[in-house]
């Protein structure tokens, strides 16, 4: 049995979501140019993710085990009407976050990182509460990735970048060297 | 005249949006069909998918268990090892968490002992592993990974290092297995870790003695019986 | 006449997928699948093929039904048809080929959310006819299969000395093993991202050095 506690921090630093399994890259590439932004996403994310631990765990336990191949669509289905929910309660409590994260919260519907959450607690056999903080562990990971390339990105705002590798390029390269930076955390919980 | 007016009557056409009970209707016919193809997929690969995961386990255990033929399920109720049956779906519905044992006979029906399936957090995520444990003398005679993300060159010599697997030809299990530096094995119970990935080896240590808490006073309760 | 233009349209549209518009170095859509399974070649291989399945049929079925899908609920009807190929292709797999199955876990399902494919459905298949549906979507399939080769080939031969699991270089070649784990898949698309924006910017130079000259 995992404890709480390893099952965070693994999620978190040692196999992070986005630099360890390439979930939710498309708003790590594209949105994180300013940080305030990639913060915010990162909690809208963290959010989306619980509803959908605690909708895949309901799913999991009391439907799926009769129809186990309609599991992706009604993932889909749970997470594309979580995504609505957030979308509301953001519009209605911070209307300027709402035009801040603009295209950007729609498409965490389509984001890898919470299907693949949903998918990667399911096969690990994650009952109520570690689904739980996995996916809390999995979101506080999305958002430590997000803030750190954008806070990276902004530093590289004002450098001399060859053409060549402007944009994307240089980008995953520094998502790349970030990435080795957190193979450093592996062995964290040894004995 | 009558050009004006065809071209406002199309315009009224394209205007004219669907009904909500149109939707409702096309995504319930949409997801009708998709779900019948979904039961159609679902029942032709079904046992295809069952004979695939039962044989990777009946290798895993014969890798484990040296001369095993055949081998029982069995799992453990109110501290009680009894024989699961053939269709009885596990309590959880993936295998990753056995709460199953296997007892392996050789080819005359004699028991040599339980394929004891595991896993312990290891360097860089879980370890799963499965090993061979012979109730009467009380060592682990085989020993094989089944999952592992540990690193290439390093934590991955668990499984692809021939002299680590010596390991556990004949490992007591008595007092407790203990880890010692690679080439220092002087006693039974003792392994010999691999140099530069202590913590990988740590972690097969750790799932052996763990799990064998887990089960030991089922086994023998089980073979003082049968 | 008519029938070469459509002809040449039809090979236009399946070019562009394989180069012009190749969705990994162009767009840079559907990198979850490409980065987190391109550690070995043959990994590579059987992601590009899947995908491949799933957006062909996708594509196929979009077309078919472009005049009959209301508008408004359009992209859920689109993922309900994309998730059940992908559900298909899951069990497919793990029935016929339970090892690559392993290998790719749960990113087959997550082909699903994988934008390329759902990008297509929207801005191509539902606007234009069955055969050059078939035509694009094969023709991105194949740039997207390419891609992944590009990077899962050389991360297998740098990172494990091997390609397609037979050994290149015997016992004492020491390995980069960073290739294989999940720094080299970033490292492996910057670094061909930038040789893709190298051949581009040449190209365009060539062609301004040749406007100006004759201009």
């Amino acid at each position: 049995m995992d404890n709480l506690l390893w099952i965070f921090v693994s999620a978190l630093l040692i196999n992070n979501f986005t630099l360890a399994y390439f979930l939710g890259l498309c708003p790590f590439l594209g949105v994180s140019g300013k940080l305030q932004t990639a913060f915010r996403l990162g909690l809208a994310n963290i959010f989306v993710m619980l509803i959908t631990a605690a909708c895949a765990y309901v799913l999991n336990t009391w439907v799926l085990i009769y129809a186990p191949y309609l599991r992706l669509i009604s993932f889909i289905i749970v997470i594309a009407s979580a995504v609505q929910f957030v979308e509301m309660a953001i519009k209605k409590l911070s209307p300027d976050l709402f035009q801040a994260l603009g295209i950007f919260l729609p498409l965490i519907t389509t984001n890898c990182a919470i299907l693949g959450l949903a998918l990667f607690s399911t096969n690990k056999g994650y009952g109520f509460v570690e689904g739980m903080i996995y996916a809390l562990g999995a979101g506080a990971g999305v958002t430590l990735a997000l803030v750190l390339l954008a806070g990276v990105r902004e530093e590289t705002k004002v450098l001399d970048i060859p053409s060549v590798i402007k944009g994307t390029a240089i980008n995953l390269i520094i998502a790349g060297i970030i990435s080795m930076a957190f193979m450093g955390f592996a062995g964290l919980f040894s004995t | 005249m009558s050009e004006d007016q065809n071209i406002t009557a199309s315009k009224i056409e394209e205007e004219k949006e669907p009904s909500s009970l149109t939707l409702i209707f096309a995504l319930g016919i949409a997801g009708f069909i998709s779900g019948i193809i979904l039961v159609g997929t679902y029942l032709y690969t079904l046992p295809l998918i069952e004979a695939n995961k039962a044989d990777a386990m009946k290798n895993a255990i014969f890798k484990v268990l040296p001369n095993c033929n055949s081998f029982k399920t069995l799992k453990l109720e109110n501290g009680v090892l009894v024989e699961q049956k053939e269709n009885e779906k596990q309590k959880k519905e993936n295998d990753d968490e056995a709460l199953v044992i296997y007892a392996g006979y050789n080819a005359n029906k004699k028991l040599i002992g339980f394929a004891i399936p595991g896993s312990e957090p290891g360097f860089q995520d879980i370890i799963g592993a499965i090993f061979g444990y012979d109730a009467v003398n009380k060592k682990i005679i085989g020993f094989e990974v089944l999952e592992s993300k540990e690193t290439p060159g390093l934590g991955d010599k668990i499984f692809k290092n021939a002299d680590f697997q010596t390991n556990f030809k004949a490992l007591s299990v008595d007092p407790s297995i203990v880890l010692v530096k690679s080439g220092q094995k002087q006693a039974d119970h003792e392994v010999d870790g691999i140099s530069g990935a202590t913590i990988s080896s740590k972690a097969v240590v750790g799932l052996l003695n763990n799990t064998m808490s887990i089960w030991r006073k089922a086994i023998d309760d089980y073979i003082k019986k049968n | 006449m008519d029938t070469i233009d459509t002809k040449s349209r039809g090979a236009q549209e399946f070019m562009k997928g394989i180069w012009k518009e190749n969705p990994i170095f162009v767009s840079v859509l559907g990198m979850c699948p490409a980065l987190a399974v391109t550690n070995t070649a043959m990994n590579s291989l059987a992601m590009g093929l899947a995908t491949t399945f799933v957006l062909v049929c996708s594509s196929i079925l979009v077309s078919s039904l472009r005049k009959v899908i209301p508008k408004p609920v359009r992209i859920t009807a689109y993922i309900i048809i994309i998730a059940t190929f992908v559900t298909i292709v899951d069990f497919a797999l793990a029935a016929f080929t339970p090892a690559i199955h392993k290998e790719l876990g749960a990113f087959i399902a997550l082909i699903v959310v994988n934008c390329l494919i759902l990008g297509r459905q929207e801005s191509f298949a539902s606007k234009n006819t069955i055969g050059l549906a078939i035509k694009d979507a094969v023709g991105m399939s194949l740039g997207f299969t390419f891609a992944m080769l590009c990077i899962g080939i050389p991360r297998e031969v740098l990172g494990s000395g091997s390609l397609f699991d037979i050994s290149l270089f015997g016992e004492n070649f020491e390995p980069w093993v960073v290739m294989i784990l999940p720094p080299g898949g970033f490292f492996m698309l910057g670094f061909l991202l930038l040789i893709f924006n190298w051949f581009a910017q040449r190209k365009n130079k060539m062609k301004n050095n040749l406007v100006e000259n004759n201009g």
